[in-house]
């Protein structure tokens, strides 16, 4: 293991992260819209949060290139507002990793949510409570064990991202080369033991993140 | 004067079930009223409609001259404001949270001071102390129970629904519980509606009853009147056709009881009596009373009532005898069996009840 292959191993590690970080608010508040009883509409947000996981990646590479490139309704808006550049920046691979870990979080989440017995929050209404120390005082904490575990599982989805963050990021070294990009490249230029290296130190982590997220589901609760 | 809760209302289910709950109206505290019925027939659904955690289709539900639901003017008071303690069947405790958290989340914008205040105050009340750190998981199902009751306390609600709170406990604890929530609601004095199916529950903590089958309301009045005299058929299916009278537990030997009904000394099996006061209801199933017209032969049966004939109904293959054997006594015989004993009013009879057919509750 040389310096840079560490130096690539924490950039990954910080950009899955920072993704797992972006995606978290906005996959609970999914999460919490889903875990509720019918609403209109609820079918296509329900489609469209798991689409990336069908979709091939590439595909929504592109869509994010569309999006967020300078020129893109949503590029756009953040460089002249913000003077940030998305595409082929670290940006972009954070905004690719969060993307696509969403639809695995929403699962795991709305799950978890579902799972609470309404019950504790109709009783905890009668004890005066409003709907966000509900929110924050019962249902969430029931539903942590399962929330933390589909943050893991997020976590390490980000991790082995290639697709999307290929096509929204590219390939530059030390500025948006993550593990799985790295690992790629290496292959195409024939560094097979680099590849090997690298692909040990992946399943490593992955294996990690697994591990943790099975154990936080299983576990009883408290 | 206290706030008195009247409610009038309809609430329609998908599978065409329906509980109306027209003209419910609760007593002055400390009266304690029960909803009595078998499981299914809506009783819980009308303490949910109650707590505002379920809506009626029509009718309107007010707490003195309170608001609380108007289906006409389409108007809803949430449950955060109705400032009702709620304790439901199993209890419900937060089991994320300690006990001391658990009686104290609805004391949440006080001051700490005072929260922690009524929180040791609740929980001396209720003889919860030194288990103030514990996990709800870790408490039996007595101090579950009066965990909930302390939760829904702390607040000093203006009505307390409780939902069959003693059907989550053992057959001892139960008894012992039933004795102890008995004098907690006493000493509380809040308008306090209990639902149970269990007569005993019924008898020992309620005052007034109604009576609730198939999502009606039957039959209301003091709980001892209800049970003796059901008003019709489908009542007495559910109340059990049975004879309740006030006694006097004169004493207890061998596992026997002696008590004193009127003029009329009774035996009884001493089971469920520990630590039970002097004032006892008797109740003894129709169906359990053996009549014997002319003289009596020395039987098993520890109970042998002289009585009289008051009156006779008919009852489908079935005939309800009311007897006076110094207190009313009601037995119920096929109609063949009163054909052939050729049963009359006025005719004198001796009523035989063996000593496990007669049940003590405490008054």
């Amino acid at each position: 293991m040389r310096a840079e292959d560490w130096q690539l191993l924490w950039f990954s590690a910080r950009m899955a992260a920072l993704g797992t970080c972006l995606m978290l608010p906005i996959g609970l508040g999914l999460a919490w819209c889903l875990a509720r009883p019918r609403w209109r509409g609820k079918a296509v947000v329900e489609t469209l949060v798991s689409l990336p996981l069908v979709l091939p990646p590439v595909v929504t590479g592109l869509l994010l290139l569309r999006l967020f490139s300078r020129r893109g309704p949503l590029g756009h808006w953040l460089y002249q507002g913000l003077g940030w550049e998305v595409v082929f920046t670290w940006r972009a691979v954070v905004l690719a990793l969060a993307v696509m870990s969403l639809p695995l979080f929403v699962r795991a989440a709305r799950a978890a949510l579902e799972e609470v017995n309404p019950l504790f929050e109709q009783l905890a209404r009668t004890l005066g409570a409003g709907e966000w120390r509900v929110l924050l005082t019962i249902t969430l904490p029931l539903a942590r064990r399962g929330i933390l575990a589909g943050t893991m599982l997020a976590f390490g989805r980000a991790l082995g991202e290639f697709g999307a963050t290929m096509v929204v990021a590219g390939n530059i070294p030390g500025q948006t080369t993550t593990l799985p990009v790295a690992i790629y490249s290496s292959i195409e230029l024939g560094l097979d033991s680099r590849a090997w290296a690298l692909a040990g130190l992946s399943a490593g982590l992955a294996f990690l993140a697994i591990w943790a997220s099975e154990r936080l589901a299983r576990r009883p609760r408290a | 004067m206290q706030d008195r809760l009247l409610a009038s209302f309809v609430k329609r289910f998908d599978g065409a079930a329906v509980i109306e709950a027209r003209g419910l109206e609760l007593g002055a505290a400390p009266e304690v009223t029960v909803l009595f019925g078998p499981s299914g027939c809506g009783k819980t659904t009308v303490l949910r409609c109650l707590a505002g955690l379920q809506q009626p289709d029509s009718g309107t539900i007010r707490l003195g001259d309170e608001l609380w639901f108007d289906s006409a003017g389409g108007y809803i008071l949430p449950p955060r404001k109705r400032r009702v303690g709620f304790v439901p069947q199993d209890y419900a405790l937060f089991p994320h949270l300690s006990v001391e958290e658990n009686i104290g989340y609805g004391l949440h914008g006080l001051p700490a001071a005072e929260s922690r205040a009524r929180v040791a105050e609740a929980m001396r009340w209720l003889g919860l102390e030194g288990l103030a750190r514990r996990w709800p998981a870790a408490l039996s199902g007595g101090q579950q129970q009066r965990v909930a009751l302390a939760r829904a306390l702390v607040t000093r609600p203006r009505l307390l629904l409780l939902d069959e709170p003693l059907s989550a406990l053992d057959a001892p604890a139960r008894v012992r519980v039933r004795n102890e929530l008995r004098a907690m609601l006493r000493r509380m004095s809040i308008p306090t509606l209990l639902v149970t199916h269990d007569r005993a529950d019924a008898l020992t903590l309620g005052d007034t009853l109604w009576v609730m089958h198939r999502g009606k309301l039957l039959q209301r009045g003091p709980a001892p009147e209800v049970f003796s005299r059901p008003v019709d058929t489908d009542a007495a299916a559910i109340v059990g056709t049975e004879t309740v009278q006030p006694g006097r537990l004169v004493r207890v030997t061998d596992g026997l009881a002696t008590v004193a009904v009127g003029p009329a000394t009774l035996t009884a099996l001493a089971v469920d009596l520990e630590g039970a006061a002097e004032a006892v209801y008797v109740c003894i199933r129709a169906e359990e009373v053996i009549l014997v017209k002319g003289p009596v032969v020395p039987t098993s049966a520890r109970n042998c009532l002289a009585g009289s004939v008051r009156s006779l109904a008919a009852e489908g293959a079935m005939v309800r005898v009311h007897l006076d054997c110094g207190f009313p006594l009601a037995a119920l015989m096929t109609r063949q069996a009163c054909e052939e004993m050729s049963l009359g009013q006025g005719d004198a009879v001796s009523a035989l009840i063996k000593a496990p057919h007669i049940h003590l509750v405490q008054r």
